[in-house]
């Protein structure tokens, strides 16, 4: 059985988020990038897959700018077996849309014919929660979103789902899609040995055009501002100032 | 914390798969090693665990070739390696993890076949510990006037002697020892590598305390009568001064290496201080004071790691004769534990009170600086090794 991840390249998630001056983004020039920290999660999850010999092969997929294939190398030496990097966009600046992002998957899906798609439940760039979503639709495969526990037994998957009021078991056919939450694992640091190994991993290099899809931005950011600054907290010197002062702001 | 160094992009010494081990490092680094470090330094020795883990990291192996379970990384490997493991802010934790990579170089440079298999293989797999003993108590300096004798008997050597501040040698299941194999020769020539096992029966070892590197176990070794394989013998017999001194210069190099990153941390610990301290209405770094010590800190620290890159990057490229690399190598260990030294000194000094507690990096790196301006050779021997080779 092969296993797809799609992985992404994001803002780092240590790197303090600066807005371009004229509030069209989030300035990503000469910004540290790194693995979308649910991808490497998804990414985790397919390795133990193979290692478990569930799945024979790994296969992680990038869309976005030719620097993304450092983020594939990321994923080739924490032990994927080959990776496929889709071009669509030049600028760091040019975020592919998860609808654009969802028919590129599909067109690589329908040529690798995975039993399992594993991704991210979403990017922490834009935090859409889109693209797996999207690519089931656009497949007509069952998908489990928020995994927080995973089991493969035959033609389905077990996957244990974190939602608002606690977490909700359910049961999918494969093929299927299964969108990654915080808690599935703990992503392994790749070591200095697969790293060497994966420089000798194959990266197929291919551009949107190859799938025929058309990746033009659908949407319109309309303005982007930073969080309101915390203003300076205050001392209260007792419970009872604390109840007051809470009083006070109205809200108990 | 911005870093001072743009550690994702290659250069000309780091490449993609350097910098993408330096953020895999840093990682294990951070989850695994420096919350752990103050049990540690309680315990006065590392876990074998950790030994274990680091080597399936990558970190035990990092220039030892494939054949012994190396990942062959050319030196600037090992200076991510050092740069990261640094991070820790606890010099003991590298030396007693690092103390392989004085003690195994010389067994798979010249060791037998069998003597790699038994004992690099395991040391580099994380499932022995090696050190290397030199030093005795009669002087370390002098190298080639070492007491401990190696005589002759059958197909043993009989070890008499004593080596001592010698890192993981309690702990140690491998010790290259340096001895002496021909007991007339008073100098350099009469010097051997024996590898001697831990539990050789006549060989005793005792603790000692330390003012840091306390997670690191030191140790006094006394051998009496210790009746040694004579095919542990690690070369060619007579031939040990060299190969110790061939040894150093990679040991300086990381050393300065250590010391450099080290004052990265006292820099960033006093810079992170700086910002969120209030004093007279502001935060410290709003004083033109702080601001100038943190400006010269930097300053130091970029300019031992300059120096040390640049010596590393012309070695490799075989761009110096061996006597202006040996000079360079030498200043660099002096240059960057001075930068060490001047960066706990001010980050202690910024701190405040603080910085006289423990629980703080600083605290723990000021008490660590005198160890890295006389181990693997003293500020005073640096200076008269440059100057020989200098010429002047
Ligand atoms: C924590 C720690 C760990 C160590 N780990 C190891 C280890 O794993 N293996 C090992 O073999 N050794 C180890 N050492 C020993 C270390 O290498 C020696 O301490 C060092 O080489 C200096 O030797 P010494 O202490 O005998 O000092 P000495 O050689 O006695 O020197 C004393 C002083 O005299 C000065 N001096 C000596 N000769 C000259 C000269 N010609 N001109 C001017 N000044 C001179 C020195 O610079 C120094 O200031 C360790 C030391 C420490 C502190
Ligand atoms: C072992 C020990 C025992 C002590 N015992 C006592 C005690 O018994 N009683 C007691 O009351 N206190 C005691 N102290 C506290 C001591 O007096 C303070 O540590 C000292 O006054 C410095 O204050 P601080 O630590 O808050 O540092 P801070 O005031 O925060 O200063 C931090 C750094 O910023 C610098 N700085 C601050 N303001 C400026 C400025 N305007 N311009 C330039 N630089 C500036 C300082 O020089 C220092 O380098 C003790 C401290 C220690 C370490």
């Amino acid at each position: 059985m092969k296993v797809l991840v799609p992985v992404k390249r994001v803002i780092d998630y240590n790197v303090k988020a600066k807005v371009k001056a004229d509030g069209s983004g989030v300035d990503l020039a000469n910004v540290k990038m790194s693995m979308n920290p649910f991808d490497e999660i998804a990414v985790e999850e397919a390795i133990r897959l193979k290692e478990a010999g569930t799945a024979e092969e790994v296969i992680v997929v990038s869309v976005g700018v030719k620097q993304a294939q450092e983020t594939l190398r990321t994923a080739l030496a924490m032990g994927a077996d080959r990776a496929i990097l889709v071009v669509a966009a030049d600028d760091v600046h040019n975020d592919i849309e998860p609808l654009a992002v969802a028919k590129i998957l599909k067109a690589i899906v329908d040529e690798e014919q995975p039993k399992l798609v594993i991704a991210g439940k979403q990017a922490i760039d834009n935090d859409m929660n889109a693209a797996g979503q999207m690519l089931a639709a656009l497949l007509g495969w069952g998908q489990a979103t928020f995994a927080s526990e995973l089991t493969l037994d035959g033609d389905a998957a077990t996957v244990t789902r974190e939602v608002d009021g606690g977490l909700q078991t359910i049961t999918v056919g494969l093929p299927a899609i299964v969108t990654a939450d915080l808690r599935l694992n703990e992503p392994r640091y790749a070591s200095l040995p697969n790293i060497m190994k994966a420089k000798k991993k194959p990266l197929d290099e291919k551009t949107a055009a190859d799938y025929g899809v058309d990746v033009s931005p659908r949407l319109e950011v309309v303005k982007t501002t930073e969080p309101p600054v915390r203003s300076a907290g205050i001392m209260v010197e007792s419970v009872d100032e604390l109840v007051s002062k809470l009083k006070e702001k109205g809200v108990v | 914390m911005p870093d001072m160094y743009d550690n994702s992009r290659p250069d000309r010494y780091f490449t993609e798969a350097h910098q993408a081990f330096r953020q895999s490092l840093r990682a294990f680094v951070a989850r695994d090693i420096t919350p752990n470090v103050e049990a540690w330094e309680a315990a006065g020795h590392l876990p074998r665990d950790l030994y274990r883990k680091a080597a399936r990291m990558g970190i035990q192996g990092v220039l030892f070739p494939e054949e012994v379970g190396g990942s062959a990384g050319d030196f600037f490997m090992q200076v991510v390696v050092t740069e990261e493991m640094a991070r820790c802010g606890a010099g003991g934790v590298c030396a007693s993890l690092g103390s392989h990579s004085i003690g195994i170089p010389p067994v798979v440079a010249h060791g037998s076949d069998a003597l790699c298999a038994a004992f690099a293989v395991p040391v580099i797999a994380g499932e022995k510990i090696a050190a290397l003993a030199v030093t005795e108590p009669g002087g370390g300096s002098d190298v080639a006037a070492l007491r401990t004798t190696a005589v002759r008997d059958g197909d043993h050597f009989v070890v008499n002697g004593e080596k001592t501040f010698i890192t993981s040698g309690m702990q140690a299941d491998v010790i290259t020892v340096a001895v002496r194999t021909d007991p007339v020769s008073r100098g350099a020539g009469g010097i051997s590598f024996l590898l001697v096992e831990g539990d050789t029966p006549g060989l005793e070892r005792r603790a000692l305390k330390k003012m840091g590197w306390w997670a690191s176990d030191t140790a006094h070794l006394t051998f009496t009568d210790c009746r040694v394989p004579a095919d542990h013998l690690i070369g060619v017999e007579g031939q040990g001064f060299r190969a110790a001194m061939m040894n150093f210069n990679s040991e300086r190099l990381i050393i300065a290496v250590q010391a450099y990153s080290m004052a990265q941390v006292c820099y960033e610990e006093a810079l992170a201080w700086a910002r969120q301290r209030r004093a007279f209405g502001g935060t410290l770094t709003e004083q033109q004071v702080i601001r100038h010590k943190l400006v010269d800190m930097a300053a130091r620290i970029d300019a031992a790691r300059t120096l040390t890159h640049d010596i590393i990057w012309r070695r490799m490229e075989g761009l110096d004769p061996l006597n202006v690399h040996v000079a360079r190598t030498s200043m660099a260990k002096i240059q960057a534990t001075e930068a060490m030294k001047f960066c706990a000194d001010q980050a202690v000094q910024i701190l405040g009170g603080m910085g006289f507690m423990q629980g703080t990096a600083s605290e723990r790196i000021y008490r660590e600086v005198k160890v890295l301006t006389i181990g693997g050779g003293t500020d005073e021997v640096m200076r008269n090794l440059a100057a020989s080779q200098l010429g002047i």
